[in-house]
């Protein structure tokens, strides 16, 4: 969706500001939640890109003044309702009313160290990949309403095949409930002037990882 | 708005977030579906195991053994794992490695990807508006934020961390640390030189 979330090349948000010695978390309720959405991420409730639509979809106002954090309070008690694992009114009262759903386990202490490693989205891939390496390719004009990964920056820009990552979960479909429907992954890399323009810094490169429906071949090197 | 406001503001999300999580919590752990011993475990172990420390030493290691180096450019997730500093090693991790003609940086655009692995949670600014929406198209302008000017003639590369592949920057080794030992190389690395809004600290800053 094109939603505020894709922030790559607006203007106005001003200076970044690193924090000197940051604490890990500012309070102790961001760890809290943080465990809380990966612990209900361990169990399956739902996938990463369910997830990072869950957050997207916060209205744009609720998503520009919230913390980082506070997106992940406001996308953990949506899902939970979303996916009928508690009731709004439960959340309300703080305490359960009704007895849960069975899910598949529970995350224990003892399995913690498991989640701290990444989960693995590369499968095995059904088909030849379409692009190679040095190929030249254009990132499709698309604009679809639901989850995606092309950054809308990229949209409608050519660029060139700088590496084959392998057949990744495709999460424009699995945000939707639509399965894994795997696809190659590529890394694209752009010149900054094909994506900004004249007045770009010459030297600028950004590349983008891009799923095979993202891109359409283009004529010529 | 006054610094004032902006303050109250503040706190009255930390307040509001501090209830809305702990409903959160109980609800969730009435439920069966969490056990807050488990919580207690994780957020234990991104306060005190994880962080940029295991970065750095993949990094110093990278600057003493030129097999490990080319080993860890090839396929880091397998080269990170080889070292043994964490349990297991996500799929899928790039090292993007720095040279005289070439600076990498790394961004999510998106959402916020990281490689947590090797460097533990995001700080704040990685995670903000301004550093998302320009490190792709301002990128030296984001690096004069954290007060670095490279030269001009310098191509800078960004990473948009568009899918489940996770990026680190292997930063130039600093001149002047000839012969140091991996754990003395280590204590220049800096999380943001991996990031890439930084550069190591100079030997003689750590001397």
């Amino acid at each position: 969706m094109d939603g505020v979330h894709d922030m790559g090349g607006m203007h106005g948000f001003g200076k970044v500001v690193p924090e000197k010695d940051e604490p890990v978390f500012h309070a102790p309720w961001e760890g809290r939640c943080l465990a809380l959405n990966r612990a209900m991420g361990a169990i399956g409730a739902w996938s990463i890109d369910e997830g990072r639509a869950g957050i997207e979809t916060l209205p744009p106002d609720v998503y520009l003044a919230s913390s980082y954090y506070g997106k992940w309070a406001l996308r953990l008690q949506n899902m939970v309702i979303a996916h009928g694992l508690a009731g709004a009114d439960e959340i309300a009262s703080g305490h359960a009313l009704r007895s849960g759903k069975v899910l598949k386990g529970k995350l224990q202490a003892a399995d913690v160290s498991r989640t701290l490693t990444r989960g693995s989205y590369g499968r095995t891939p059904q088909s030849e990949a379409r692009f190679k390496v040095g190929d030249r390719v254009g990132a499709k004009n698309i604009h679809p309403p639901t989850h995606t990964r092309l950054p809308r920056y990229a949209r409608g820009h050519v660029g060139m095949i700088e590496a084959i990552r392998g057949c990744h979960v495709f999460p424009d479909s699995i945000a939707i409930g639509a399965g894994e429907n795997p696809q190659w992954l590529y890394t694209v890399v752009f010149e900054g002037r094909e994506l900004w323009g004249e007045t770009c810094d010459p030297t600028l490169k950004v590349s983008i990882e891009a799923f095979e429906p993202y891109l359409e071949p283009v004529k010529g090197r | 708005m006054s610094h004032d406001d902006d303050d109250a503001e503040h706190h009255s999300e930390m307040s509001e977030m501090q209830l809305r999580v702990r409903a959160l919590e109980t609800v969730l752990t009435e439920k069966g579906y969490v056990d807050p011993a488990a919580l207690d475990a994780m957020i234990e172990a991104y306060e005190t195991q994880i962080g940029p420390h295991i970065g750095a030493a993949v990094v110093a290691k990278a600057w003493n053994d030129p097999a490990f180096k080319r080993a860890l450019l090839a396929d880091a997730t397998k080269a990170v794992q080889s070292l043994g500093l964490i349990n297991r090693v996500g799929d899928h991790l790039i090292a993007a490695e720095n040279t005289p003609a070439v600076h990498n940086m790394i961004v999510c655009t998106l959402c916020s990807c990281y490689p947590w692995e090797v460097l533990g949670l995001p700080p704040v600014w990685y995670k903000s508006a301004p550093y998302r929406s320009r490190a792709v198209n301002d990128p030296r302008g984001v690096l004069a934020d954290f007060g670095l000017t490279l030269p001009g003639d310098v191509q800078i590369r960004v990473w948009d961390s568009t899918a489940e592949t996770r990026f680190m920057v292997l930063p130039m080794r600093p001149s002047g640390t000839e012969g140091w030992s991996d754990e003395r190389l280590a204590r220049l690395v800096t999380r943001d030189c991996m990031i890439g809004t930084g550069l190591p600290e100079s030997p003689q800053e750590l001397a």
